[in-house]
């Protein structure tokens, strides 16, 4: 590695955001790398979008700085200079009343950008998009996802040195939604774009991105590589964001290594991690590393925590079920249509739930 | 009904003589009429932008002022221009009264609250985020009005047609600061006014008929351009 990957194209210092009396937004510090894919998660209402809209310069006033190349805007670069090398693609597409092409030379013309060459850009966009045939379409009668691949086609025209993403993808129907992510995830691959995506679906974060920050009440909760916050995730609040169902709250009992045994309402779970005897901890477990297996199956191997339950109820989702058990605790399990169908067609209601110990993710309670 | 097919005839013979007063009569409308929806524009487009897209204190008082300006009766700015320009008024010294320009200077103000309120609204219409999309593509501010401007064009050529058509049909105002002199400031709508009063309704069923000509194929020329833009 050499150490200009080191160096954040973007590093924020104690921005504020006060609106109305009251702080909507509080980021100490923040950085994005050249080439990385950040996703901001977080719920409607997070900051998610006042961030982006802060962080460029759309939407004023702040407080705080702003580097950008290790140079301060507003001191060492005008706003002008570094708006310029940003682009950013809204929920809605918001283009404008005239043609596909004009939409996409949008921000060229802005520019000053000599006609040979926004054509060159545009086309070059408009053909990576797959929407090269509407290229004199009036904008007013594109389709959803015809008019976001525009805006994105806008937004990419500029060769931004970072694109921000603000739920750029949520108002598309799944399928149109599904093949634009797919195209869109190929051409950052290509161009190695710096990209910053709010988006409160976190499957869709775990797609695109190499870096996640969790936001909520205009703070940055945790951040850090996707399956640092899925796996690791700080407080329960980010455990129950990015996915995890089972959230269980018990008390160390035993201590061996870096293996512990947690009781929770009187059954042991075995966990991998550093905790004092007798600390009260939060332990989450993600429904896709729950395997549920009939009683009389032959047993396997099964390191670490297996527990016999009953079904309580099975929710539909599509080619797999969101299982509810009643193991003495509470647990949620996915299981494929049909597994489930096996195990309910068995002459016993009753089950066996098994994870792994290094499934289990440990929460301190003092943390939060 | 004699006196009407009587009036539409000679009103007919002095349309294709072309009448040298008619012609006069007719030029000096558009002039003044044309001239002060120019100023108009200049004056309403650039207010009604600046209040749509500023946040300030007594916003909304403003707007509903600017909407008033809308309904502002002809008679009533005729009274107050001639009151400005009066001999020993305000603005006496200019000595414009019952000149062309003081009927531009009346039409001017009845006819920019009509742009300014029309654009207000066309502005403030668009897409709130519009904006910051405009800004993200790295826009200065001016570019972005000029922006923004280009996406009003449709509501904003309604402007320009609500505004001349609220002028070249005026005649309250015209004839307080205009005089209706002979050959100097008579405009269609005032000469309209004067011959139907003499009793000359052939001259007046004229007037009227160039008046809806005009107002016809300005608003036909506007509209063409709108129905042009409009997505197919």
């Amino acid at each position: 590695m050499n150490v200009k990957e080191f160096n954040p194209l973007i590093e924020i210092k104690n921005l504020k955001v006060i609106r109305g009396g009251t702080l909507i937004l509080n980021v100490p510090s923040f950085s994005v790398r050249e080439g990385e894919v950040l996703s901001l998660i977080g719920p409607n209402g997070a900051g998610k979008t006042t961030f982006l809209q802060t962080l460029s310069y759309i939407a004023k006033p702040f407080q705080g700085e702003i580097h950008f190349r290790g140079k301060r805007v507003e001191k060492d670069h005008s706003v002008l200079e570094y708006r310029r090398k940003l682009a950013m693609v809204f929920q809605e597409p918001l283009l404008f009343d005239t043609t596909v092409f004009n939409n996409v030379a949008a921000g060229l013309k802005i520019r000053g950008v000599k006609k040979r060459e926004i054509r060159e850009r545009v086309m070059k966009q408009l053909e990576r998009l797959g929407i090269s045939r509407l290229i004199d379409r009036s904008a007013k009668t594109l389709s959803g996802g015809e008019a976001q691949r525009t805006s994105l086609a806008r937004a990419f025209a500029l060769e931004p040195e970072i694109l921000l993403l603000d739920e750029p993808f949520i108002s598309l129907d799944p399928p149109t939604r599904d093949s634009l992510i797919e195209d869109f995830e190929l051409i950052l691959k290509k161009t190695k774009t710096t990209v910053i995506l709010a988006t409160h679906d976190r499957l869709e974060a775990l797609r695109l991105s190499t870096q996640m920050a969790v936001m909520n009440e205009g703070r940055i909760i945790q951040a850090g590589l996707p399956e640092e916050l899925m796996n690791q995730p700080v407080s329960e609040w980010v455990a129950s964001f990015v996915g995890v169902e089972t959230i269980l709250s018990g008390e160390v009992v035993k201590q061996n290594g870096g293996t512990i045994i947690v009781s929770i309402e009187g059954q042991e779970i075995e966990a991998i991690g550093d905790c004092r005897l007798g600390e009260s901890v939060i332990l989450c477990i993600r429904p896709e590393n729950v395997t549920l297996s009939t009683h009389n199956h032959h047993e396997k191997t099964v390191t670490g925590n297996v527990f016999p339950g009953r079904i309580v109820k099975a929710i539909p989702l599509g080619f797999y079920q969101k299982v509810h058990l009643n193991c003495g605790f509470p647990l949620v399990a996915y299981v494929t249509n049909p597994s489930l169908e096996e195990l309910s067609s068995g002459k016993e209601k009753e089950i066996r739930a098994s994870f792994k110990a290094t499934a289990v993710n440990i929460v301190k309670k003092e943390l939060y | 009904m004699d006196l009407i097919f009587e009036g539409i005839k000679k009103a007919f013979w002095l349309l294709v003589t072309f009448d040298p007063e008619v012609m006069h009569i007719t030029f000096l409308s558009l002039r003044v009429s044309g001239t002060a929806t120019l100023i108009s524009l200049l004056i309403g487009v650039s207010i009604g932008t600046a209040v749509a897209l500023s946040r300030f204190p007594g916003k909304r008082v403003v707007a509903s002022l600017i909407n008033t300006g809308m309904g502002l009766p002809p008679v009533v700015v005729g009274l107050f221009v001639t009151i400005l320009l009066w001999r020993n008024g305000p603005l006496g010294l200019l000595e414009i009264l019952y000149t062309p320009t003081a009927m531009i200077i009346a039409q001017t103000i009845i006819a920019t609250p009509i742009v300014m309120g029309i654009t207000l609204a066309a502005i403030q219409q668009l897409p709130q985020k519009l904006r910051l999309q405009i800004l993200g593509l790295g826009a200065t501010r001016l570019q972005m009005v000029w922006i923004l401007l280009r996406e009003a064009k449709l509501p904003l050529l309604a402007a320009v047609m609500a505004g001349f058509g609220g002028v070249i049909s005026e005649v309250g105002a015209s004839i307080m600061v205009g005089g209706n002199i002979k050959g100097y400031s008579r405009v269609l709508t005032t000469a309209t006014v004067m011959e139907t009063n003499r009793g000359n309704f052939d001259i007046a069923i004229a007037m009227g008929i160039i008046l809806m000509l005009f107002t016809f194929f300005v608003n036909l020329i506007l509209t063409q351009i709108q129905q042009r833009e409009r997505p197919r």
